[in-house]
């Protein structure tokens, strides 16, 4: 870990203004993932600006029925809170697959939509990585390279990393939007579907967000019902990140929507393959990962997928 | 004292303490945290600097420069060394790769400098700025399969009887099959981490975390080419070694050669992103199983051939191990072959081959029972043996596997479960049941204890090390049932050069040699009691002492009463083959859909002479059967094989079983003793718990979605390609 200055701001603007300000600033919520990157020097910033001071820490509900949630709101917390559990059931349920119960703890909503890849050479700086170290090459791509949790679709020749969040994924199913505060004071809303960016030859660009820009909070629309469904895949029953993860919102008519999670940088979703839900998985997948780039070792992602959803499906 | 013969009846066959269900002493410290593990020693020594390793970032070739100014001028540092400013450190018996020294590289991650700073951070910082410029060797092969192929055949087998190929030829049924295990690493909580002392240069004090302090004193001593006897070795408590810590490690090493530098001890834990290449692992193996069978279910051939990888130099993975020995055939061929490859050093893991062999021919006699259209228990109750088969006139001492499947299959249900390949579904889930047998070898070595008894209480000190299995408790009750004393009256004091050398922990000889070692020291005491009181034959309970008329309290004997012995095992023992057996009963269910593989209920036999106390040999069992459902389902080291390295490199990339995929499990100990293994008629149990677990969970997962899968481990991207359609 490299020396940083370190700072705790209580004003969301101000907070955003500051890391503008001071080249190779990081904002710090629960400190879950950034600590870890930081200890092997992954991450090195020389100025933390803890925003554990901030507020931004309740669950409210918007004028149009939804719900917004404050970046520091916990996994936890908003995994338990009983308006989620009642009207967003996927998201607790995204939620409480996800990490161990410590971790949820800390782990705050921003920080958990800008966790990093768990590529494992990301976290080995002896080896090449494109999105550690710009032009360095992509370990993961050359002959012989362990791929096997790595990205299907969305990737690129630089870099075939998944964004790891369950969190996002029951997000992304349900529209959510992101809320900001820029660095010159300005609000900003993006929704969850453009706050991440495919990797492209720039792979450690991974966000639209400014230089210092500040989540403040998430907001879900009115709720949609439905039943609502997450099934996280993994080799071992709890505190592994999903290989696929397939969030369902289905309506009683049997149209809806899916997100994918574990397959691409970013959760995975299209409007396309939601309106075939009412064919059948096939149908939906055939849409949703079309144009599927796997590596030999993850291919098997495809299948995955399709048959997870297809039994979901089949649950009723 | 020398165990020359078998035990004959003895005071363990009425026994007080011994065999009684008794908490481990241990557990409070333990479960308070007061426990001193090896880098929470601040106490031991003042002015503890802390060191920090750097890695090869190559798997192979020669390292040309090493920069180290930043990392000198780097705030708190006090001393950096690298290897090309040591010469080539010694090398000790078991060890293969260099712990240090030179400008060679053998494996990624092998250590090439240590940092020492006034603080853990300070070091970390430092010695990430190291940079280092290397050669790399010529592009290597690190494909085991492709490896097995061209040695196949080829060299002397290790047992070959009776004539093979005529058995093949003549058979009714045949097996063969290739099977695939991957490596593995000990993944323990408590990583290697190691204070030293070797300011001055002189004499090394070392508080680490190591099974074998005798091993780790020889060792250092070898490696810096000192006399053993200017080495103390301290290792009370140890998070978990399972084979990792058998070796003196880089942690030590570093810890040594920073210690000497800075002129101050040191403290260096290795990070659990270094371990998995920087220490050993268990090797991958490829395995070739042929089986012949009669019509009537007997086996008439076994061929069994597996490669695993090594250093050159190295034991690789023995997975043929049990082969000779387990199951009756009147012809039979094992070998094993080395393939070197520089890959971190391949070493033993808890039960060393027969854990990687019995996974595949566990599976291969599940196929084979199938083959016969037998049940696959009463297909291995058929070809049992109660002599080695490879050499008939040598019996086993105690063997008991026909009663482990027996009860086994009883406790389990065995005969109420579905017999058709995917034929049972509960919802969304496909329900499976498996079962295997289990073998591994009762080894013992000579082992040392000191007792000292004053004031009625006894104090027993032993170089003998508990890592998590129960030594401190099992010890005490032997000496609490020889002396005639309560558990209470025994302070125990384990790993620690300054006592007598004891076996140590390993190959599950630990509990049956060291009880012995102080079995033997008691003795000595009861003679120097005796010969005080000045009496014959004296019984010793309740804390006193009996003879005739004469009736001394222990308490009341003046002074420090000290004998020392150590129990050497005979060569009478080599006129049998120990072993211990176990059968694994597994209900899994898998998920239709996806794949996913869970255990769902498990039981285990074991057959391993007299259970010293039950409580702590069902936490060695039921901690097996957890590795086992590891290894069957989720643990890997991912061989990057065009970089020669282990990719994933922590607990959440390298996946053991966590809680939530452990069910219900039963273990059920079978009431023998084996009176050759040792004179409290034990053998041991932490080994035998593994083997087979993993192979009848991929028979389960076999019988659940009609899939066989030979390359472990079992994932779900190995069967949803074969699974039917949802
Ligand atoms: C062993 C382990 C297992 C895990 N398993 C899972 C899993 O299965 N599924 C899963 O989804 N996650 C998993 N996680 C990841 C975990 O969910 C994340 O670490 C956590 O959500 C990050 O939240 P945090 O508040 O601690 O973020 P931090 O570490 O504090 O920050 C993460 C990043 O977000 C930035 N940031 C934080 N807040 C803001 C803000 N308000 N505005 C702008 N930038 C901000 C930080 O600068 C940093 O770059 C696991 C983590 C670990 C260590
Ligand atoms: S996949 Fe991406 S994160 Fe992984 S090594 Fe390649 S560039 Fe780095």
């Amino acid at each position: 870990m490299k020396a940083f200055s370190y700072e705790k701001m209580t004003d969301p603007a101000k907070a955003a203004a500051r890391a503008a300000e001071v080249e190779g600033a990081k904002f710090l919520a629960g400190g879950t993932n950034l600590l870890d990157l930081m200890k092997l020097e992954i991450e090195a910033p020389v100025h933390i600006i803890d925003v554990n001071g901030l507020g931004l820490d309740e669950i409210t509900e918007t004028e149009d029925g939804g719900l917004r949630i404050g970046t520091l709101v916990s996994n936890t917390a908003l995994s338990a809170d009983a308006r989620i559990r009642r009207e967003y059931p996927l998201l607790t349920r995204a939620i409480a697959a996800g990490a161990s119960g410590q971790l949820r703890n800390k782990a705050t909503t921003g920080g958990n939509l800008l966790q990093r890849t768990r590529c494992p050479y990301f976290y080995d700086p002896d080896q090449p990585c494109n999105k550690r170290k710009p032009g360095s090459g992509c370990a993961a791509l050359s002959k012989g390279a362990f791929s096997r949790q790595l990205g299907i679709i969305g990737t690129s020749d630089a870099c075939i990393a998944t964004h790891p969040s369950d969190m996002a994924v029951a997000m992304r199913a349900l529209d959510a939007t992101v809320e900001t505060v820029t660095p010159t004071g300005m609000t900003r809303r993006i929704a969850l579907e453009d706050l991440h960016v495919l990797p492209g030859d720039t792979p450690d660009k991974e966000t639209s967000l400014l230089p210092g820009e500040l989540i403040t909070a998430v907001t879900l629309p009115a709720p949609v019902g439905g039943a609502q469904k997450y099934h996280k895949v993994r080799d071992r029953a709890s505190y592994a990140f999903a290989l696929v993860s397939v969030a369902l919102i289905r309506q009683p008519d049997g149209s809806g929507r899916v997100a994918l999670g574990g397959v691409a940088p970013k959760p995975w979703r299209s409007l396309e393959a939601d309106a075939e839900l009412p064919n059948g998985a096939r149908a939906v997948m055939t849409k949703l990962l079309n144009g599927a780039r796997p590596t030999e070792e993850n291919a098997f992602k495809i299948t995955l997928a399709e048959r997870t959803l297809a039994a979901m499906l089949a649950e009723e | 004292m020398e165990f020359n013969q078998p035990a004959g009846n003895n005071l363990f066959d009425n026994a007080r303490v011994v065999g009684k269900p008794l908490n481990r002493i241990d557990g409070p410290l333990k479960v308070t945290g007061t426990a001193p593990y090896a880098y929470e020693r601040h106490d031991v020594v003042a002015n503890q600097l802390y060191g920090y390793p750097v890695g090869s970032a190559i798997s192979h070739g020669r390292i040309v420069s090493m920069e180290t100014e930043a990392a000198k001028a780097s705030p708190g540092v006090r001393a950096v060394v690298t290897t090309l400013d040591i010469e080539p450190l010694g090398i000790w018996n078991y060890n293969v790769a260099r712990l240090f020294g030179g400008d060679k590289v053998e494996h990624y991650h092998q250590a090439i400098a240590v940092v020492v700073a006034d603080t853990f951070e300070q070091a970390r910082a430092a010695a990430a700025l190291i940079e280092t410029e290397y050669e790399e060797g010529e592009p290597a092969d690190f494909d085991l399969d492709a490896a097995f192929e061209r040695v196949e055949g080829s060299g002397e087998p290790g047992t070959l009887v009776g004539d093979v190929e005529g058995a093949f030829r003549s058979a009714a049924a045949v097996v063969d099959q290739k099977y695939r295990t991957p490596s593995q690493t000990h993944a323990m909580m408590e990583p290697h981490a190691a204070i030293v002392d070797w300011s001055d240069g002189g004499e090394m004090t070392v508080w680490t975390s190591n099974q074998m302090i005798e091993w780790n004193r020889q060792s250092l001593a070898t490696n810096f080419d000192i006399d053993p006897d200017t080495i103390r070795v301290e290792s009370p408590y140890i998070g978990g070694g399972f084979g990792g810590k058998l070796w003196l490690r880089a942690d030590e090493v570093l810890a040594a050669i920073g210690s000497r530098a800075a002129k101050a001890p040191v403290k260096l834990a290795l990070p659990r992103p270094f371990m998995m290449n920087n220490t050993t692992h268990r090797s991958a193996t490829v395995q070739r199983i042929r089986l012949a069978a009669g019509a009537d279910g007997k086996l008439t051939g076994i061929w069994h051939e597996a490669a695993s990888h090594s250093l050159p130099g190295g034991r690789g993975e023995n997975a043929t191990a049990q082969t000779p020995f387990f199951y009756a055939a009147p012809n039979r061929r094992v070998q094993h072959h080395i393939i070197e490859m520089s890959l971190p050093e391949a070493s033993d893991m808890r039960a060393p081959g027969e854990a990687s062999g019995l996974m595949a021919l566990e599976v291969a006699m599940d196929e084979m029972a199938e083959a016969l259209e037998m049940d696959p228990v009463e297909f291995r109750i058929l070809n049992d043996t109660q002599v080695n088969p490879s050499d008939p006139d040598q019996p086993f001492s105690e063997r008991h596997f026909v009663e482990c499947l027996k009860r086994g299959a009883e406790a389990f249900g065995w005969n109420d479960r579905n017999r058709t390949p995917a034929g049972k579904r509960e919802g969304q889930w496909l329900i499976g049941h498996g079962m295997a047998g289990a073998y591994r070898g009762a080894p013992t070595l000579n082992s040392g204890a000191r007792v000292r008894l004053s004031g009625g209480k006894l104090i027993v000190e032993t170089d003998m090390t508990d890592i998590g299995t129960g030594s401190y408790t099992i010890l005490a009750q032997t000496a609490a049932e020889v002396m005639g004393l309560t558990v209470e009256d025994v302070d125990m004091r384990l790993g620690n050069s300054a006592y007598p050398v004891s076996s140590g922990s390993g190959g599950q000889f630990g509990a049956a040699s060291s009880t012995a070692g102080v079995y033997a020291a008691c003795l000595a005491l009861r003679e120097k009691i005796a010969e005080r009181l000045k009496v014959e034959d004296p019984e010793f309970r309740d804390g006193r002492v009996i003879a005739g008329d004469s009736d001394t309290a222990l308490a009341d004997l003046d002074g420090e009463i000290v004998a020392e012995d150590t129990m050497k095992f005979g060569d009478f023992k080599k006129g049998y083959k120990l072993a211990t057996f176990g059968a694994h009963f597994v209900e899994v269910a898998v998920h239709r859909g996806s794949g996913e593989i869970r255990v769902r209920r498990m039981v285990a036999v074991a057959d391993s002479g007299r259970i010293l106390n039950p409580i702590t040999a069902r936490s060695q069992v039921i901690g097996g059967m957890t590795m086992g459902v590891g290894a069957a389902l989720s643990e890997e080291m991912a061989l990057d094989t065009g970089r020669g390295m282990f990719a994933n490199h922590d607990l959440a990339g390298y996946e053991v079983a966590v809680h939530a995929d452990i069910p219900e499990q039963e273990v059920i100990f079978l009431d023998t003793v084996d009176e050759i293994s040792s004179p409290l008629k034990a053998k041991g149990v932490g080994e035998l718990g593994l083997c087979g677990v993993a192979a009848a969970v991929a028979n389960a997962v076999y019988n659940a979605t009609g899939v066989r899968v030979r390359d472990y481990p079992v994932t779900l991207d190995k069967i949803i390609d074969r699974m039917p359609a949802v």
